[in-house]
């Protein structure tokens, strides 16, 4: 996954919510990060500082919440817990698993002033 | 730089020049609007408040990637997004498409590369429009970049769009450009194992291409495991066994991409005669 580039979505949600929500300085940022987005939470942090440098969010605080992946089996309707974004249903054993978390990349919140 | 691939995404041309500026995914660091704090030094005793924001990163990436899908769909146009890591034979499988498919269909194709012209030069060699996007240090395209690349070309209505991705097996995963399938290609030259080592892409994708299927015989890769990986990752991923040298597995794979040309000028058909 492209981190470089998702630090440059997080600046620009950052700055529309600056022109809608009217703050001039990001102190702190959360992202929702899935453990199967294919992300990897240590790039991001440093694409995130690289980005936000000379913006209004330069030395934000940068929190990540890794959400567990989870997804249901086509086969057996079972809820499964997934770790990657394959596998097998531990009751059936079939290979067609939906994922139904753990895939988000959001901007959660942030702290402004 | 990104840590993960060194993409940087700053140096986009596309046919050679720069695209226009904007608020897409594409935007650059814009200087911070006036009156607007940037360093460190202010101390500042303002009071801090949370903005509840809950916005997806690839938001903007997927409005516009809708909006290339409502376009294709309103011309009847099939486009594929063709992704691979580097030296799977993409290029010169868009060759023998084009080659094959001897103008019995309209086609056109957008190149993605980081640098250079020469694949749209091999693809216009070969007979088809081509329009290269150079993403500089960009690691994949995006919606944006197809939205301003398809403003750019005079695509025809009911014909085929072949999207050439940046050779990439990790990023192009997550974008969606509007395309109709993801097509990935994967050589008997590479491991049979990638599917497992980077499962995004195959998840992503329909298709699989096996390609160089001719070098076979001289290799010790497993086509059954490979296709078994791929399927592991994706139950529902169909496979081509294929070669642009040979032609094995040719006449499949553009029977595939007519049936996708077919049902799309009928959608579109429908939905002219709705608006109607």
């Amino acid at each position: 996954m492209h981190e470089m580039s998702l630090a440059e979505n997080v600046l620009q949600i950052i700055e529309e919510s600056a022109r809608s929500q009217n703050f001039r300085r990001v102190r702190g940022v959360v992202l929702e990060i899935g453990q199967l987005s294919a992300v990897e939470p240590d790039a991001m942090r440093f694409c995130f500082d690289s980005v936000m440098r000379g913006t209004l969010a330069e030395g934000a605080v940068l929190q990540i919440i890794e959400t567990p992946g989870a997804g249901r089996c086509l086969a057996c309707g079972a809820t499964v817990a997934m770790q990657e974004q394959y596998g097998l249903c531990p009751s059936c054993g079939s290979p067609r698993l939906q994922i139904t978390a753990g895939n988000q990349m959001r901007v959660k919140d942030l702290s402004v002033e | 730089m990104c840590g993960t691939c060194g993409c940087g995404g700053r140096d986009v041309l596309i046919g050679g020049k720069r695209p226009v500026r904007g608020s897409g995914v594409l935007s650059f660091r814009k200087p911070a609007p006036a009156g607007v704090e940037t360093g460190h030094d202010q101390e500042s005793t303002a009071q801090l408040r949370i903005i509840q924001v809950e916005r997806d990163l690839l938001a903007k990436n997927n409005e516009y990637a809708n909006a290339n899908r409502c376009q294709l769909a309103g011309q009847g146009i099939f486009a594929l997004n063709l992704v691979s890591s580097p030296g799977s034979g993409k290029t010169t499988l868009l060759v023998k498409t084009i080659t094959e498919l001897n103008g019995a269909l309209p086609l056109a194709v957008i190149e993605g590369d980081q640098q250079t012209e020469n694949d749209a030069a091999r693809i216009r060699a070969a007979g088809a429009p081509a329009l290269q996007i150079n993403t500089g240090k960009g690691c994949h395209l995006d919606a944006r970049m197809i939205a301003q690349a398809m403003q750019r070309m005079d695509l025809q209505e009911d014909s085929l769009l072949l999207i050439e991705n940046v050779g990439n097996l990790v990023c192009p995963a997550g974008f969606d450009l509007g395309e109709a399938h993801k097509v990935v290609i994967l050589s008997v030259t590479e491991g049979e194992d990638k599917p497992l080592k980077y499962p995004d892409m195959f998840r992503a994708a329909d298709l699989m291409l096996l390609n160089k299927c001719d070098l076979l015989p001289y290799l010790e890769f497993d086509a059954g495991l490979a296709v078994e990986y791929a399927q592991r990752i994706n139950p529902d991923l169909r496979v081509i066994r294929i070669s642009a040298k040979s032609g094995e597995g040719m006449a499949e794979w553009l029977d595939w991409i007519r049936a996708g040309c077919t049902k799309t000028a009928q959608g579109r058909q429908r939905l002219a005669q709705t608006l109607e």
